[in-house]
């Protein structure tokens, strides 16, 4: 098969990385090649973070490189613009629409752009926006918000549900397992049809 | 166990350790090298400790290996700075058990002060360095650099990059390996004990090890050729190979996976059979230099290859053959997301007193050097680990004294910092009749790295009580009569104190203890804002909370305060003027 690339966009502590974990297990479960690679450290505290998930045959390099993105999934809707350059010419973007204020916006040096659903959409010609925020609210729980998305992309990945299913009842504590499968439900219904 | 799993670097170098029958790890905390002692500790069968630094870890494997116990230490780039002193005689002397120190080096300065290159400290303290592409080579490349060590009674530089270090692929496990025999202490004086008369013996010696490692190297399993198209042969190293096969498949590689000393023979017939020899590793020209003084022919290297920075694949293609790819333009203008004290920090308080009083700070390496940041904006030197408190003290020697508070210094340390290095600093300090503020910000943990243990937490690595040091004691055992504590998160005795101690012609220690609220999960009731009170000054914001955040309507500005995101510290509320805030 053709190599997959994935950049996940976010910010630090939107569960980013538990998101490229479980695509990253979901695709090794599926006897692939794959790479992940992120950089931990000043990105914490509330910065800026990206996630670079590749599989396939054989994978060298862990990075996505720009322009080459099959999939950006953002967390955040600045963060998803912020990004978007990435995206492959024939890729798509799936975004979480919520929005979370930079410090920079936060302190009142700057403020958070308007328009930034428009301008996502000139990057790539399939776009598809997920109110992650609002689905993971109706499963009890907004920090599953990012099972959401993963949902939403599943629906576009050559994997069984039960190889993601079976993931996240590996990776996840036993109490919020039932809550992140109805969140994983909840995302690929969000992108059908 | 399973036979295969998705690991980071750092995890597969833990493993490698594990496999290869270590019986000791130690290590200073440094991005990107933490997790390795971090999962080491996992295995029940290795000792493993963090050190108060990197000199120390060293000193403590150094014994080990002589003990006859194979050895990892672990330290980002800089920590071998620190290292270096234990490291360059411990080349003479040679190894008991088998020892690996890692350097984890940082391309493009993600979480570091500088991009040193450490493969130069291999050639500078003459030792081979050996360096894994992806995470099942660092599994293997350790046990492999281990044996190394113990054949050619040398340690190994084990060379990582953050892309390494911190990339996920998938590995295959095997057994841990069982030693022949136990540690021991054999007492062999001329070996270990560097007196300028045994010294002397073994620099020769030394020598000599290089060339039977060139040997070595040229027909060693971390050296290969891929052969393909002849056109374009590459060396290339570590991550860099592998972008390499992304950028160019059709080219024919030299991947060192020993990239100290390097193979001449090897290098020169690869070299013979492409027609143009590309050279393309990160940073230093180090193989490039090398290669050129073989006398071999290098069409391209760092005339096309920046100094600084990461690779990437489009890097390569763009430099090596024309890109085809036409890229997007980045979305412009958008407001950056740099990271920020978390909503509760202690340091926020701290750093909006500082900014307040507009002295010099003089800063060290934890989060608060955030403070640099904006809106703060309040930390006015950074060098590395441990230099704030001998750094405001040569300012404060230099200066003339005055009531300018901005020609005073104020130094600001953290507790594993000030373990690390800035307790010597301190001594000194009190000894020549320094006249800085010194505030250690003990927080009872090494917070920026994530949270690790330290001599003040009251925990090992593997978990155990342990002593907690205590800091004013400290400061007073020294000899500094001004040792006072400060709260926080009240402002007005941080600004009443700090005000006090500026005056006071003598050296004084501000000890600033509340806990990481990040590692300790502090919180207490959620602040409001009574947006008939705030007039939207922004006054709060200067804070810089995530928490906080500035709504606009048409005619009315207010601030509104994240109830998933505040903790109720009340820093914010204690800077606002309207009292709007509670
Ligand atoms: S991790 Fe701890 S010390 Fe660092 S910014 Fe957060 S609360 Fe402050
Ligand atoms: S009280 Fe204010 S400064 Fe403290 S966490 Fe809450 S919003 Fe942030």
């Amino acid at each position: 098969m053709k190599n997959i690339n994935i950049l996940l966009a976010g910010v630090g502590g939107q569960g980013v990385l538990l998101a490229s974990q479980i695509l990253t297990r979901v695709a090794m479960a599926a006897g692939l090649d794959v790479k992940q690679s992120e950089v931990h450290g000043m990105s914490q505290r509330g910065g800026s973070v990206t996630s670079h998930v590749r599989f396939g045959d054989k994978i060298y390099s862990p990075t996505v490189d720009d322009g080459t993105a099959d999939f950006l999934l953002g967390f955040e809707r600045l963060e998803t613009l912020r990004n978007a350059h990435c995206v492959a010419p024939d890729g798509k973007i799936l975004y979480n629409t919520m929005r979370i204020n930079p410090s920079t916006v936060a302190s009142g040096e700057a403020s958070y752009p308007e328009g930034i659903e428009a301008n996502i959409k000139k990057y790539a010609a399939d776009v598809i926006a997920v109110d992650g925020l609002g689905l993971a609210e109706r499963v009890g729980n907004v920090r599953a918000a990012n099972t959401v998305l993963v949902g939403a992309i599943s629906s576009f990945l050559p994997f069984p549900e039960t190889l993601w299913e079976a993931q996240l009842q590996e990776i996840l504590p036993a109490k919020l397992v039932e809550l992140n499968l109805r969140a994983l439900e909840l995302g690929r219904q969000a992108v059908a049809g | 166990m399973p036979e295969r799993a998705i690991l980071s670097g750092n995890e597969a170098i833990a493993r490698g350790a594990y496999e290869a029958g270590v019986v000791l790890a130690s290590a200073y905390p440094g991005t990107p090298s933490t997790e390795i002692l971090e999962n080491v500790s996992k295995y029940k069968d290795i000792y493993s400790e963090w050190s108060p630094n990197e000199k120390v870890a060293m000193e403590v494997g150094v014994g080990s290996s002589i003990a006859g116990a194979r050895t990892l230490v672990a330290m980002k780039h800089v920590g071998v700075n620190v290292a270096a002193d234990a490291l360059f005689t411990f080349s003479y002397t040679g190894v008991g058990g088998g020892l690996v120190l890692v350097s984890a080096d940082d391309p493009a300065m993600h979480s570091s002060q500088n991009e040193q290159d450490n493969r130069n400290y291999g050639k500078f303290a003459k030792i081979p360095v050996v360096e894994p592409s992806d995470s099942q080579e660092a599994k293997e490349f350790v046990g492999l650099a281990l044996e190394i060590s113990e054949e050619f009674d040398t340690p190994v530089l084990f060379r990582t990059t953050t892309r390494v270090s911190h990339s996920k692929s998938l590995v295959s496990f095997a057994e841990r390996r069982v030693a022949e025999k136990k540690p021991e202490l054999v007492k062999d004086m001329p070996k270990y004990t560097m007196l300028p008369a045994f010294g002397r013996r073994k620099h020769p010696l030394v020598e000599e090890r290089i060339e039977k490692l060139k040997a070595y190297a040229e027909s060693s399993p971390l050296n290969r050729i891929e052969m393909a198209d002849t056109k374009i042969g590459v060396v290339t190293n570590g991550i860099t190979y592998q972008y390499v096969k992304d950028a160019l498949p059709e080219a024919s590689v030299l991947k060192l996976g020993m990239t100290y000393p390097l193979p001449t023979k090897l290098i020169k017939d690869f070299a013979a059979q492409v027609d143009q020899l590309y050279v393309i590793e990160e940073l230093d020209p180090f193989f490039e230099e090398q290669i050129r003084l073989m006398g071999v022919d290098v069409a391209h290297g760092k005339d096309l290859f920046s100094l600084c920075g990461e690779f990437s694949p489009q890097l390569i293609r763009e430099k090596v053959v024309e890109s085809s790819l036409t890229l997007q333009d980045v979305a412009e203008g958008l407001p950056a997301r740099p990271p920020a004290f978390c909503p509760g920090c202690s340091h926020r308080g701290i750093f909006t007193i500082l900014k307040k009083l507009k002295v010099f700070v003089s800063g060290d390496i934890g989060c608060y050097t955030l403070g640099a940041l904006p809106p703060i904006q309040a930390l006015h030197s950074c060098v590395c680990m441990g230099a704030s408190i001998g750094m405001a003290h040569g300012m404060s020697h230099v200066i003339e004294t005055g009531d300018d508070l901005t020609q005073k210094t104020v130094a600001v340390i953290g507790d594993s910092t000030f373990f690390h290095s800035g307790m010597t600093g301190l001594l000194n300090s009190v000894y020549n009749k320094g006249i800085s503020v010194v505030m250690i910000l003990d927080n009872r943990t090494t917070g920026m790295t994530g949270g690790q243990e330290n001599p003040g937490t009251g925990k090992t690595l593997s978990g155990e009580d342990a002593i907690s040091a205590d800091i004013p004691a400290m400061a007073r055992a020294f000899g500094i009569q001004e040792v006072v504590a400060v709260d926080p998160y009240n402002l007005e005795e941080v600004e009443d104190t700090l005000r006090a101690e500026l005056a006071n012609p003598q050296l004084s220690v501000i000890v600033v203890e509340a806990p990481c609220v990040l590692r300790y999960r502090i919180s207490k009731p959620v602040l409001k804002v009574d947006p008939e009170k705030c007039t939207g000054c922004k006054r709060c914001l200067q804070v810089s909370c995530n928490a906080l955040s500035l709504i606009e309507e048409d005619d009315n500005s207010y601030v509104e305060i994240d109830p998933n995101l505040c903790v109720g510290c009340t820093v914010c509320a204690q800077v606002c003027k309207f009292d709007a805030i509670s």
